[in-house]
């Protein structure tokens, strides 16, 4: 991949290029230090200058990435990321623009500015790192916890019926979507690779254990490995241990786990297919990862992308008014003159 | 037929009013063009309804539209009107109260049906009962003369009862002596597609002028003699647009692109409209998906190096300032232009007020300093404009541009700037490391206090920021209490600092005044003429006009002092007032009226009086 930016040669960087002088200050064990792990090692690869970078969060303790990353970064406001990194990155094609969010940050207090910005198909990278709990807060239930769950402030129990991320972000018409597992650093890393290289807003939600209020909320998926129903496109979908159970697509679109030996033929999976309703129906699956869940891109389609038609309407201004002049726009309309 | 007589007057007040539907809003722009062409001074102010279309011959339908004109100087557009337009019974309810007795009513006498009486909450016909006696009154069939006059011409009756309104703007022409001319363009312009609509709207136009010309009802007609404005070249502009094109030469004379989040809202949806047409000057409009999103998306295009601009009104404002709180912090700059309407909560959204000066000053968590600009003009609301830029870009930091809906819809002449006389705003991005090698993204300009701004893209410049507290100088993460209060006065001290690079307050003194008003904002047009109105039956008052609200002009203090007696008044309940008691320790009082209107000059001059 190239990456010049027009400042002299490229220099091959390293993960440790990408580290900051800062203390990384998550709580040990928290699974947000191998997802930056993996985004360091990830980053030199990608061939985007460190100055070209820029990493914006709200608030919780995801949203302290920014600082552990030798590029631009912005640590901002509760939710407000992807509104800020959408001015951003709409006023700056050149850049590579990523969000880094929680499940509180994101889908709570920042719900409406998520779904606008998966709507636009702004060019922005958003990985939602999901532990199910608000930890920053000292353990509360967030908007993916599961229903029934007991936290400081639901003693007896929450009551809202969770989000699933996933389903979220592909009614709100991303043309990237994708889930991975903090400590699956190769899949991450795949996945991270699609997602950069993607023209457009790339959704991925990022399992990530909270060792302190949520410890092992993910377990039965990534430590049962029978339960990670691996999308791969082109690919009969199946899972289990020896790939003995697989998806089948019903009648009415929906679908369901079956045991290979017995069903007919499998759904082979298809990212591109412009139709949303495969990769809702795939999402539908787990709603919370309880049991067998999808793990891998739901969804990469095509769709003219926000930043890039905003610049060509203004290309267009330009071409057929010619370029602003001030004095000839201040003088435009009725004018009169006085002697 | 008698020969009609010109009389000659010096200034005039016309009140067009008529149903949402009847055209007023166009009826009196296209009479305020003719006025401008001829040289005369002028103010108008449009006065419509929140609704888009409330039913159609209803009280809560009528749209207005007033315009003062003369042959000198003015204000304001009018405390009252001479002359009072009204296309149906609605309009001649609402308005009927506002014209002084013996005023001229000219009224559409067709649209006075039973119907429509009743649903202005007539029980008889005014015209007939008596209740219009003490004005001189034309009732004139406007109907069915545009009618009769556009028979031959090839539209439907629909399209021909609505050229009523160029029938009326015709003979209102005729009266006060306006060309023609540039209506018949305009029309031909707006309606190039439908030649048989500009037959229509130009026959009623000349039909109406020719209908003065010819009846009796009209004996003299009126001139009012060009005014002599400073030479130049102008154009009528309202605040909403002279806002617009403000922001446009920011951009030009600080070298950096427009880039406006905002998110529609009643009165300030017109600067993202007219700024999404400026695409050739590369300013970029992003409608978003909210007031935070507005506000945030304008800051990431801060952060990026552009000239980073959200507008709204009260009600978004308040949405916003968690944004500009992080901008406070962030030091980066930000313009937030806030078009002040009446509230609390939604209150009138087409009506002005200026109460929402504390809450730009003081509406954000903790200690949370943002300089304030406010424009007192139509036309002021360019330079305001541009100053707030000035400030914001020079000093890294959000900066409020306050207008409210009267500035905004009001319109005046402006004499149109040359652009070589604008100030150069330009301002440097960081380019290389600023200490020992390194980049402290927080290590201050001695002079400004502003820190370095630079953008993504420079290589060896990466930095980190972000809303949590900063330790002075590195800007990385600081809970040290020492570094918290040092770096809460610095930011105080920053935007105070801003004193030294404003122009002072001018008083318009007067030998032997003791007793000073003090305004700021929209009101000063009516200020402004309540003063000349004191002066001119010998009253001795003093007036000064602050446009920075935060911080104040370094001489403000001394000012106040100096009189005796201080007068502010605001079209709030005393929010300035409050300001200059605590800050300068003046025992200034207040005159508070909150009607959604602007304040009459006459109500000033009453109370500017009662205090000499
Ligand atoms: S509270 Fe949880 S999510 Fe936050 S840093 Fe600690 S372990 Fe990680």
């Amino acid at each position: 991949m190239s990456g010049g930016n027009g400042h002299g040669p490229l220099v091959q960087l390293s993960a440790k290029d990408f580290k900051t002088d800062q203390e990384v200050r998550w709580c040990p064990g928290c699974g947000d230090y191998a997802i930056l792990a993996a985004m360091q090692s990830f980053m030199p690869e990608l061939g985007v200058p460190r100055e070209r970078t820029v990493f914006v969060s709200g608030i919780g303790c995801a949203a302290r990435f920014p600082y552990y990353m030798q590029t631009y970064g912005m640590h901002s406001i509760h939710g407000r990321a992807p509104a800020i990194a959408t001015g951003l990155a709409t006023s700056r094609p050149d850049l590579s623009v990523w969000v880094v969010t929680g499940d509180g940050d994101a889908l709570s207090i920042g719900g409406n500015h998520l779904i606008h910005a998966l709507r636009r198909n702004v060019n922005l990278k958003i990985l939602l790192f999901n532990n199910q709990i608000y930890g920053l807060t000292k353990g509360q239930y967030s908007p993916t916890s599961e229903v029934g769950k007991v936290t400081k402030s639901t003693p007896m129990g929450s009551l809202d019926y969770p989000f699933n991320p996933v389903s979220l972000a592909i009614g709100a018409e991303a043309t990237f979507v994708a889930r991975s597992i903090d400590t699956d650093r190769k899949h991450l890393t795949e996945v991270l690779r699609r997602a950069a290289t993607h023209r457009g807003t790339a959704f991925v939600e990022i399992y990530q254990n909270c060792n302190i209020f949520n410890d092992g909320a993910f377990d039965v998926v990534k430590e049962q490995k029978e339960n990670q129903i691996r999308l791969e496109h082109g690919q009969p979908i199946r899972f289990g241990a020896e790939g003995e159970r697989g998806v089948r697509q019903r009648a009415d679109g929906s679908c369901e786990l079956v045991d290979v030996a017995e069903a007919g033929a499998l759904l082979v999976h298809d990212e591109h297919q412009v139709h949303s309703s495969l990769a809702f129906a795939l999402s539908r699956l787990a709603h919370t990862p309880e049991g067998p869940t999808p793990i891998g891109i739901f969804r990469d389609v095509e769709r003219p992308v926000y930043d890039e038609l905003m610049a060509e309407q203004l290309e267009a201004a330009s071409e057929s008014r010619g370029k602003g002049d001030l004095g000839e726009l201040l003088h435009a309309g009725d004018t009169w003159t006085i002697a | 037929m008698n020969p009609k007589t010109v009389e000659q007057l010096d200034q005039v007040t016309i009140r067009f009013a008529g149903d949402s539907g009847d055209g007023m809003q166009l009826t009196g722009a296209r009479f305020t063009s003719e006025t401008a062409q001829l040289g005369n001074d002028l103010s108008t102010l449009p006065d419509f309804p929140a609704e888009i279309r409330a039913p159609a011959g209803s009280l809560p339908g009528v749209s207005g539209f007033q315009i003062h004109f003369a042959d000198h100087d003015i204000l304001t557009p009018g405390d009252q009107p001479n002359v009072l337009v009204a296309m149906n019974p609605a309009a001649l309810r609402t308005n009927l109260r506002d014209l002084p007795l013996g005023g001229t009513l000219i009224v559409n006498r067709d649209a006075f049906t039973d119907r429509n009486l009743e649903k202005a909450g007539y029980t008889s016909n005014p015209l007939e009962d008596g209740s219009v006696a003490e004005y001189q009154v034309h009732a004139v069939p406007l109907t069915s003369m545009t009618l009769e006059a556009l028979k031959e011409i090839d539209v439907s009756k629909r399209e021909a009862e609505r050229a009523k309104n160029m029938f009326a703007l015709g003979l209102m022409s005729w009266l006060y002596t306006r060309p023609l001319e540039g209506t018949v363009a305009s029309i031909e312009r707006k309606f190039a597609k439908r030649p048989e609509i500009v037959q229509a709207n130009v026959t009623a136009l000349r039909a109406g002028y020719a209908f003065g010309e010819t009846t009796e009802g009209f004996a003299t007609q009126y001139e009012v003699r060009p005014a002599p404005l400073p030479p130049g070249t102008y154009r009528n502009i309202t605040g909403n647009q002279a806002i617009a094109l403000g922001l446009v030469a920011a951009s030009v004379q600080s070298g950096l692109a427009v880039y406006l989040g905002a998110y529609p809202i009643t009165p300030a949806s017109e600067i993202l409209e007219t700024l999404a047409g400026y695409k050739h000057f590369g300013v970029r409009t992003f409608q978003a998906e909210d007031e935070i999103a507005a506000a945030g998306a304008a800051l990431g295009a801060s952060f990026g190096g552009a000239l980073g601009i959200t507008t709204s009104s009260g009600p978004g404002i308040v949405l916003k300032q968690e944004v500009i709180g992080l901008a406070v912090t962030l030091e980066l700059p930000l313009v937030i232009l806030d078009i002040q309407r009446a509230g609390p909560s939604t209150g009138m959204p087409t009506k002005p007020e200026q109460a929402d000066l504390l809450n730009v000053l003081f509406g954000r968590n903790s200690e949370s300093p943002v300089p304030v600009v406010a424009a007192s003009t139509p036309g002021g609301c360019f330079d305001a404009a541009i100053e707030a830029c000035r400030i914001a870009l020079k000093y890294r930091t959000p900066v409020f541009c306050l207008s409210d809906a009267y500035l905004a819809n009001g319109s005046e002449p402006w004499l149109i700037p040359d652009p070589a006389t604008l100030p150069d705003i330009s301002t440097a991005f960081a380019e290389q490391a600023d200490h020992e090698g390194a980049f402290m993204p927080y290590l201050r300009d001695v002079q400004t206090l502003a820190r370095p701004w630079a953008i993504p893209g420079t290589p060896g410049l990466e930095h980190r920021i972000g809303g949590l507290e900063k330790a002075d100088g590195t800007g990385n993460v600081s809970y040290d209490p020492d570094n918290h209060d040092y770096m809460v006065r610095v930011r105080a001290q920053k935007v105070a600092g801003i004193a030294a690079d404003i122009p002072e307050l001018e008083v318009d003194h007067d030998e032997g005044a003791d007793l000073l008003v003090l305004g700021w904002g929209g009101t000063y047009g009516p200020i402004a003429s309540a003063v000349r109105r004191v002066r001119k039956t010998g009253g001795k008052v003093a007036q000064a006009h602050l446009t920075h609200l935060n911080p104040f002009p370094a001489n403000t203090g001394g000012v106040l002092r100096s009189y005796d007696r201080v007068l502010v008044p605001e079209m709030n309940l005393g929010q300035l007032l409050k300001l200059v008691r605590a800050e300068f320790l003046v025992d200034a009082v207040g005159y508070n009226r909150v009607r959604g209107m602007p304040f009459s000059s006459a109500e000033l001059g009453e109370a500017i009086e009662g205090l000499l």
